[in-house]
């Protein structure tokens, strides 16, 4: 569709360029529609077997011939015996996100103080440190946790999940943190200094307010990482009471007769926190990381 | 981690760090070395119990040698390492490069475009287990959604998706695409965003429009980006454990597990964990390399991860 030819631009009738801005948008109505198609297919088969009233999906049909939000009462009232705890293992879900969130962000933030205020001697050491965690594939270091897990007492208890996904959270809360730290003025900590700061003032009063909104967006990173979060959920946790919602979801697949409908229902309801902190937060995330300078 | 993916930012090139005189001169003094040692101690605890540690007993673990051999005379083994060259090769390289070419579309002004980002998006938002479970829902038995589609649309029978291995592969591989396209597709959008707008103003002049104008202007300079995009990718996905675990676990028999799943078979259902150590390490010989490339681009150019 250019309009030019060997660098020389051709002069052509509005009409040319009316049929051709025709053409794109038409090109680009199909294109859309291919996206639309692509991105809802699998999510559209969810809600469809959420909304079916029998346990059996597997029904050949395209649309549940009777929909009925029957699946959800049963989640929501625990009224079937893998969901028996499921409002606990909610709560369970939130204390890992959490957790896993105010741990980051403590000390991913002291760390890159440190390293970017400070100047600790050595403090490159610390930032290759977390280069390299960042870039290791958490599955790989599965089976050595799990069994360190069980060495330091970790056995069965939230706190192991925590501290693992901390591990794999705090590099990149120290990226963001030093990326984004090289934005706020050092004369800050400076004049500080002078009227007798000490470092931990400089820290809690001048470098953490400063910091908000990469605080938010590493915070909300680490707490939908700890969220969505299955393999260390699953090695670590094992009882109904310890469990996850993750976890909880999986032990449908174990059995072939599971009634699928109360499963979705279940994601679906697993997957709505995630959901809305996205789009709730995707800009403000994205305009933490790329402002580049701090406001006000 | 492929999950790390999940919200890891926004990446754009960016100046290279500035030099500035920390308050603190230097070197640190007396009472604020102590400050600033007791400031790491957290992540220094941290990185050493559950990094170094896992690390070294992990090597422990697949110290033996006959390991293996063990592992290259097993047939499923070396079917696995098949598949995860597969599914990392034309995984991530598609992804990327359907990711690049959406980027471009999604810069559009126009606000249908723009609303139609906030669907595309919904892929990476949702939790993985919960998506390719729904995935696996769609293709398992030919009840599954998709062949009744195909039913409803030919009145043919679909294919079993689950049982023909290269079908079973070729899902976890679109269903991986499926899922981190939009992440991607976000990073090259912010890399496109921080291109002045002069640069093509000066590129129209010069007669550059349309195709001429990516491959002339768009690429090279996002080509920095891309690459370390693509190496990072490469190096997550190695580890994907999700993808395969949920949408086929392996289905046909054995036929399309990847490594990770590998190991974790091996580990947690038939109990040999050290074999699964050492299958996970069997990709070091790949991933090491990569690793190396990534910190060196990533510090040479000050890319903003």
């Amino acid at each position: 569709m250019s309009v030019t030819t060997a660098g020389h631009r051709r002069i052509a009738s509005p009409l040319y360029y009316r049929m051709r801005r025709y053409a794109v948008e038409a090109a680009c109505m199909v294109l859309g529609f291919v996206i639309v198609v692509w991105s809802v297919t699998p999510i559209y088969n969810m809600v469809m077997i959420a909304l079916d009233s029998h346990a059996d999906i597997f029904s050949g049909q395209v649309w549940p011939e009777n929909p009925s939000l029957e699946s959800f009462r049963v989640v929501v009232t625990q009224d079937f015996w893998y969901l028996a705890r499921f409002w606990h293992q909610f709560g369970n879900s939130f204390f890992v996100g959490l957790m896993t969130m105010f741990l980051t962000l403590v000390i991913g933030s002291l760390a890159s103080f440190t390293v970017g205020r400070m100047r600790l001697r050595n403090g490159w050491m610390l930032s290759n440190a977390a280069l390299m965690t960042y870039v290791i594939p958490a599955s790989f270091l599965a089976i050595p946790l799990y069994r360190i897990m069980q060495i330091y007492g970790l056995t069965n208890s939230l706190w192991a999940v925590i501290l693992s996904i901390v591990t794999f959270a705090t590099p990149y809360a120290i990226f963001i943190f030093s990326q984004y730290g090289k934005s706020i003025p050092m004369e800050l900590d400076e004049s500080a200094r002078i009227d007798g700061a000490n470092p931990f003032q400089i820290y809690f009063r001048i470098y953490l307010p400063l910091m908000a909104p990469a605080l938010v967006a590493v915070g909300t990173y680490a707490l939908l990482l700890a969220w969505n979060e299955y393999l260390y959920n699953f090695l670590m946790l094992s009882t109904p009471e310890s469990m996850t919602v993750a976890v909880a979801l999986a032990q449908f697949l174990n059995s072939d007769e599971s009634p699928w409908n109360y499963m979705m229902a279940t994601a679906i309801i697993y997957a709505l926190p995630p959901l809305i902190l996205y789009y709730g937060f995707r800009r403000y995330m994205a305009a933490g990381l790329t402002m580049g300078g701090v406001k006000g | 981690m492929s999950s790390t993916q999940q919200v890891f930012g926004v990446a754009r090139p960016m100046a290279v760090s500035q030099s500035r005189r920390p308050p603190w001169r230097i070197r640190l003094q007396g009472s604020d070395t102590a400050w600033a040692i007791a400031f790491v101690i957290p992540y220094v605890a941290v990185f050493a119990a559950f990094v170094v540690y896992p690390v070294i007993y992990g090597l422990w673990m697949g110290r033996d040698p006959s390991l293996y051999g063990l592992l290259f005379s097993d047939p499923v083994y070396l079917t696995t390492a098949m598949n995860t060259l597969m599914f990392v090769a034309i995984g991530v390289n598609v992804a990327m490069f359907l990711a690049f070419l959406l980027s471009g579309f999604f810069m559009s002004r126009s606000w249908w475009v723009r609303s139609l980002l906030v669907i595309y998006l919904i892929p990476w938002a949702l939790p993985a287990m919960v998506v390719f479970t729904a995935i696996h829902f769609m293709l398992v038995t030919q009840w599954g959604l998709l062949d009744s589609l195909i039913r409803e649309i030919t009145g043919q029978d679909g294919p079993l998706f689950l049982v023909n291995e290269w079908l079973a592969r070729g899902a976890n591989i679109v269903s991986f695409i499926w899922k981190w396209m939009p992440f991607w597709t976000l990073v090259f959008i912010a890399a496109r965003m921080a291109i002045p707008q002069d640069i093509y103003d000066a590129a129209d002049i010069d007669g550059a429009s349309g195709y001429k104008r990516m491959i002339y202007v768009t690429f090279p300079l996002l080509g920095n980006v891309y690459l370390i995009s693509t190496l990072l990718a490469t190096v997550w996905t190695l580890g994907d454990f999700n993808t395969v675990f949920f949408v086929t676990n392996g289905a046909p028999g054995r036929l399309t597990d990847v490594l990770a799943t590998y190991g974790f078979n091996e580990a947690f259902n038939f109990g040999y964990p050290n074999l699964g150590v050492a299958a996970m390490m069997t990709a070091l010989p790949v991933m090491i390399p990569l690793v190396i490339l990534l910190m060196r681009r990533v510090r040479a150019t000050g890319v903003q991860l």
